[in-house]
């Protein structure tokens, strides 16, 4: 034989007896939206990366299959009186995924780490609640004066600046996931490489090529390794919806992070209740130039919200991925009741169209009157390009003449965040915890860069800052509730849209609970062969 | 020859030096920053960032720490993909489209190339249109349709391809890409060498060796030599696209390449990075431009590079 054809033969023996020893194995194929910008949890801030770290990592606190806070590295945890001190006690058996014991020490290093200005740590103003570290992160105090110690080996004690009720939501987010202290020193930046990363969750990183996919076997040290049953988890970036759907339909991924709106009434067609939809945390709206003529008229404001047909905008544009808005909270968050919907909620299209009318002549506006011209900036998708057309479709029944401007999102938000002129500008939040203040607060006169409205009303500056020394949680939502109020009839921002989980979730797959927050840890999931 | 090629290098170091320079500036004119989230960043976190990636200094000082580390080979540090460096980032994905791209241009100067002589000795006949007819389609028909339909049919209708996926490039997981790149090469390179052989076969030392009765396959091989000029012209600007991948492609495919860079990093204000896919195309460009001027030499016994 010669010697190039014994090579082949030889790796198509062992290619063979890979393929032999994989089918033992279970993986799972799970579409992502991107590849992560970074792996350092403390320096995330998206979705998809959390979706990742949410298998490699574990913090003080969980989000379990449904998305409810449960303990993670902490087995309990106890809260002072006075609604400061967070007391967390850790699992005996939590380990690294070297066999370290992960030590309350670790917990220390890592909130030190995140609010250190030096890491250049985006997401860290999300755990400000925690004593001085606003202070430490803006470079004004030393990290040792933030409020978090270790009593001992196994008890962390975290004191907060007030009482937050909404902080045990903050802790199940990627800033707050421990790193491996040693690891971190020894490598540096690069302490996240598959050969070096040390992580303490269900599973570990194996594998990184950009582009490609990220893959993560199960990590044999995870105290609870027995329960889970999936062997080895394989992220795949998809930047094309629609390709991720056609590998979904060929059986090459077992779940997707997203669908293509376009699609949707096919793929429920051809695939029935693999096709998942459900509500989400994030409402997609139009911010508005309160301080510009003649849209600082709230009559103009209500108006053009008035005049907008959610049900149609939801059903034709975006084919039910996402459901009409008539509240800027969305239902279901935690913390609140029923969100404050707009009083026209119920009203049919005509009526609504006849009272938008009125509202504009009452302000100067419509037939015999002045035009109304608006003009209506948005950053470049197919979906919101449709949804901005469709707006003004609408608007024009009541006469406003609109016209866009459209640019890539980076330029667009750069304007916004700059105070660029604008009429109305497209916009959407997705809350980085369950809980109301995490919408109301975007258009405090305080918020300098996401105000994009440039609200100022300080009858709602002081309802917010009322909620947040609220201790109870019943009177809090209540205040809360009174803000959104305001905002409803204001409207700095007209809600549209509430955002949806859309994800195509293979029958085989099981565990998968749709939730408001998105999460999915692979280690609550099984596949069935 | 050897002058020639030797003079053609250090010409093309202005070239490239003039493409950095304006890219590094032009990009900095775009609004936003690498840094830029929805959400503004901390003061304090935002300077120190710009700081860890120098980003704080005068521009015009941030261009000589660039062209500086250039030299060195050193493309910088991503600053979107922050656990890697630009170099890394090329090392993974450039084979791959590399690979991708070459096979692709491959096909497309062998099926290309025979359609294309085909189609000249068959003039106006049944296989001539055919041939032009596919030329066409392949032109028109852009590559965001193509291969969604080549992933449909193949993959899901017919199950014998997987849709999507790089699988450490097994022949696979590769037809369905390297056919997409392909087919509109096929179309150009065809129709170019019907084009150019229909030209050559009415020249006089054609109509010779025809006069002398000598068969088909002397003919062609002949003919090639002259027909082949228009055509190695345009497959150098057309292989620097190929070799240096595809976003389209690579994107609907699942394809660790470097296509998907060029978009990426000028979306991501990914400065470093958009700067290096500069390089690598400004490079492969003049590399594949001084190819042909050799290529031309070879082929064409009149051209000659003093």
């Amino acid at each position: 034989m010669p010697a190039w054809l014994k090579r082949i033969a030889i790796a198509a023996v062992a290619a063979s007896a890979m393929a032999g020893a994989a089918a033992a194995q279970v993986i799972y194929h799970r579409g992502n939206d991107a590849d992560p910008e970074t792996l350092d949890p403390h320096k995330t801030s998206t979705v998809y990366e959390a979706q990742i770290l949410r298998d490699i990592s574990e913090g003080l606190v969980i989000h379990d299959a449904a998305a409810k806070v449960v303990p993670g590295v902490a087995e309990k945890h106890e809260l002072s009186d006075d609604g400061r001190v967070y007391r967390f006690i850790l699992r005996a058996d939590a380990k690294w995924s070297n066999g370290d014991p992960v030590k309350a020490s670790d917990f220390v290093f890592s909130f030190r780490r995140i609010m250190n200005p030096e890491t250049g740590a985006k997401y860290a103003n999300l755990l400000y609640p925690i004593l001085n570290a606003e202070k430490v992160n803006k470079g004004e105090g030393k990290v040792e004066e933030l409020g978090v110690r270790a009593v001992d080996d196994r008890t962390l004690e975290i004191t907060l600046e007030r009482p937050t009720p909404y902080f045990l939501e903050l802790l199940t987010h990627q800033s707050a996931l421990p790193v491996h202290p040693a690891s971190v020193e020894k490598h540096g930046t690069s302490f996240t490489r598959p050969e070096n990363y040390v992580t303490n969750g269900a599973y570990v990183l194996k594998e990184w090529v950009p582009n490609s996919h990220i893959r993560l076997d199960k990590n044999p040290h995870f105290h609870a390794a027995g329960t889970v049953k999936i062997d080895t988890v394989i992220h795949y970036p998809n930047k094309d919806l629609a390709a991720a759907a056609r590998r979904f339909m060929a059986g090459e991924l077992h779940s997707t992070s997203d669908i293509p709106a376009d699609q949707t009434k096919f793929l429920k067609e051809r695939l029935g209740d693999q096709v998942k939809i459900s509500p989400y945390l994030g409402t997609y709206y139009l911010a508005v130039n309160t301080q510009k003529k003649p849209f600082d008229d709230v009559r103009v404001r209500t108006a053009l919200s008035m005049a907008i047909d959610r049900e149609f905008i939801a059903e034709e544009i975006w084919q039910g991925t996402m459901l009409p808005a008539y509240s800027f909270v969305p239902p279901g968050i935690g913390n609140y009741g029923t969100p404050a919907y707009a009083d026209y909620k119920d009203l049919s299209p005509i009526d609504r169209e006849e009272k938008a009318k009125s509202l504009l002549k009452e302000a100067g506006y419509g037939p015999g009157l002045k035009p109304l011209k608006v003009e209506i900036r948005y950053n470049t998708t197919d979906n919101n390009k449709n949804t901005v057309v469709a707006i003004a479709n609408q608007w024009k029944a009541i006469g406003v003449e609109t016209t866009f401007i459209n640019t890539d999102a980076k330029t667009h938000f750069a304007h916004l965040r700059e105070r660029g002129d604008f009429d109305v500008a497209r916009a959407g939040w997705i809350g980085d915890y369950s809980d109301p203040q995490n919408f109301l607060f975007l258009v405090q006169s305080d918020n300098k860069g996401l105000n994009y409205a440039r609200y100022e009303n300080p009858e709602y500056d002081t309802l917010m800052r009322k909620a947040s020394e609220e201790k109870d949680l019943g009177r809090r939502a209540q205040i809360l509730f009174e803000a959104e109020k305001i905002f409803m009839r204001d409207l700095p921002y007209i809600p549209i849209l509430y955002y949806s989980n859309k994800n195509l979730v293979s029958s085989k797959l099981e565990g998968w609970v749709p939730n408001l927050r998105g999460a999915n840890a692979t280690r609550f999931m099984s596949l069935k062969p | 020859m050897l002058p020639f090629i030797l003079r053609r290098f250090l010409s093309a170091i202005p070239t490239l030096f003039l493409i950095v320079t304006i890219s590094f500036f032009l990009i900095r004119l775009a609004p936003g920053g690498p840094f830029d989230l929805e959400q503004p960043l901390e003061a304090k976190v935002m300077e120190n960032l710009r700081r860890i990636y120098k980003l704080d200094r005068p521009l015009i000082e941030q261009y000589g720490l660039y062209l500086g580390a250039l030299l060195r080979g050193d493309f910088g540090p991503s600053f979107y993909f922050r656990d890697f460096t630009i170099g890394e980032l090329f090392a993974r994905g450039l084979p791959v489209s590399m690979m991708l791209g070459a096979l692709a241009l491959g096909f497309a100067i062998l099926i290309g190339g025979a359609l294309g002589t085909l189609a000249a000795f068959r003039q106006n006949s049944a296989a001539d249109y055919a041939v032009m007819a596919l030329g066409t389609a392949g032109l028109t028909i852009p590559n965001f349709v193509v291969a969604p339909v080549l992933q449909i049919v193949f993959a899901l209708m017919l199950g014998v391809l997987p849709v999507g996926g790089w699988n450490d490039g097994a022949v696979r997981n590769l037809v369905l890409p390297v056919v997409t790149l392909a087919l509109p090469q096929i179309a150009v390179v065809a129709r170019m060498t019907r084009a150019a052989m229909i030209e050559t076969l009415r020249s006089n030392h054609i109509r010779t060796l025809r006069s002398l009765g000598l068969p088909n396959g002397v003919i062609v091989r002949h003919a090639t030599r002259g027909a082949a000029l228009p055509v190695v012209s345009y497959l150098g600007p057309a292989a620097a696209a190929l070799l240096t991948g595809s976003v389209v492609v690579e994107t609907i495919f699942g394809l660790p390449g470097v296509g998907r860079y060029f978009v990426e990093g000028a979306l991501n204000r990914d400065y470093t990075l958009v700067m290096g896919t500069v390089v690598l195309v400004a490079v492969f460009v003049l590399l594949f431009n001084l190819v042909v001027d050799i290529l031309y030499a070879l082929i064409d016994p009149r051209v000659r590079y003093e």
